[in-house]
């Protein structure tokens, strides 16, 4: 496999969400989104109850990915900015280390050098914790230490639950 | 790739449909839409043509039940099938933990299946992958129809690793949710060698 899969666990993921809610309020953001590459939903912070979530970290990642493709094809390696202006609302959306979008929707409250700004500063610190989390995926398969794993004890039954 | 959560106690699992053009791929995620409780399932994206053919992918969320205490969520993604697709096709199979590849049965596209499940494999290869190590299941689909290549025919043509295979017709849904399973068991089962 040309990568690790990514294992979240509780500590880290609470660093994320107070990063991700920090910069919710420094940037008068609407709302703000970590997406996985592959276009998983890994945490939010604001007023989500109106976005489609799940839908929304799908379609970044793609358009991530075609923007990458793009910039392939030019020569570049990628590109690490998109935004896109709308009427009311706004989104910024940008890469973070190899592996994470981090997206942030906002509206005239803000404004884009605000969220540049305070999107640059946040970035830092994510990058920081994912590679701390990499490091421990990383080493967690490595080690495959099945004792703890609640995966090792998977059934014919489980899965067959799940197609009920 | 999967992406487990300890936190939120989530696994994500993202699978790919693959197939030459018009096999059927779309159909697949249109039935198991329409055959889910709303609560397990999220929109069913498509980003089509006019003509609703595939131009970059097709999305279904779907969290059908927990396996030990873990939300259990599957991404199921169809590729474009035309040839002067390759990019995107290349995109979308970045980060994926199963493949299904749906084989149209009718004897005239006998070609377009093998061509497509050639380009599967180089396409997996740029990133690292082989087709042989993955979680894998082929759908032979049309099953209707009757120019449909008799079993034992398609099956030693396409399918030269002994890949579990299922018939179908997606049209009517038949075969649809057996093969969906069988790529399911073989992902989680590589959760489960790997954890
Ligand atoms: N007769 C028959 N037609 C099918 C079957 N599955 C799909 N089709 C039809 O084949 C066409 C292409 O299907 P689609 O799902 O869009 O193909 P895709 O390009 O692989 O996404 C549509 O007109 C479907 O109704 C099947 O099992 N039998
Ligand atoms: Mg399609």
């Amino acid at each position: 496999m040309p990568d690790f899969d990514l294992i979240m666990y509780e500590n880290e993921f609470r660093r994320i969400d107070e990063e991700l809610k920090k910069l919710y309020q420094q940037s008068n953001a609407n709302v703000v989104f970590l997406v996985d590459k592959n276009g998983q939903l890994i945490a939010s912070a604001g007023d989500t109850s109106e976005i489609d979530t799940t839908s929304l970290a799908s379609l970044t990642a793609g358009n991530i990915a075609a923007t990458g493709g793009i910039a392939r094809l030019l020569g570049e390696k990628e590109f690490t900015i998109l935004f896109h202006e709308g009427e009311n609302d706004n989104i910024h959306i940008s890469l973070i280390g190899q592996r994470v979008i981090l997206v942030v929707i906002f509206d005239k409250r803000s404004s884009i050098g605000l969220v540049r700004l305070r999107v640059k500063k946040a970035s830092e610190n994510l990058l920081r914790i994912f590679n701390e989390i990499s490091a421990k995926s990383e080493k967690k398969q490595h080690e495959k230490s099945l004792d703890e794993s609640p995966f090792a004890e998977i059934t014919d039954e489980d899965i067959d639950n799940l197609f009920k | 790739m999967s992406f487990i959560n300890y936190s939120s106690r989530e696994i994500n699992c993202k699978i790919v449909y693959y197939g030459p053009g018009l096999c059927g791929k779309t159909t697949n995620l249109q039935f198991i839409y329409r055959k889910t409780n709303p609560e397990q399932k999220g929109k069913l994206i498509s980003l089509a043509t006019e003509t609703e053919r595939t131009l970059f992918f097709d999305f279904l969320p779907l969290a059908l039940g927990d396996i030990k205490g873990f939300r259990v969520r599957f991404h199921l993604y169809t590729v474009p099938g035309q040839v002067f697709y390759a990019a995107s096709r290349k995109l979308i199979l970045k980060g994926v933990d199963g493949v299904v590849f749906v084989a149209d049965s009718q004897l005239e596209r006998m070609d377009a299946n093998l061509e497509s499940m050639e380009d599967l494999k180089i396409n997996l290869a740029e990133q690292g992958y082989e087709l042989e190590r993955l979680p894998f299941a082929i759908q032979y689909n049309k099953r209707d129809l009757p120019t449909a290549v008799p079993l034992t025919e398609i099956n030693s043509a396409i399918n030269t690793d002994s890949t579990p295979w299922f018939e179908a017709v997606a049209t009517r849904g038949s075969g649809v949710f057996e093969t969906l399973k069988g790529v399911a068991k073989l992902v989680l089962m590589e959760l489960k060698k790997n954890y």
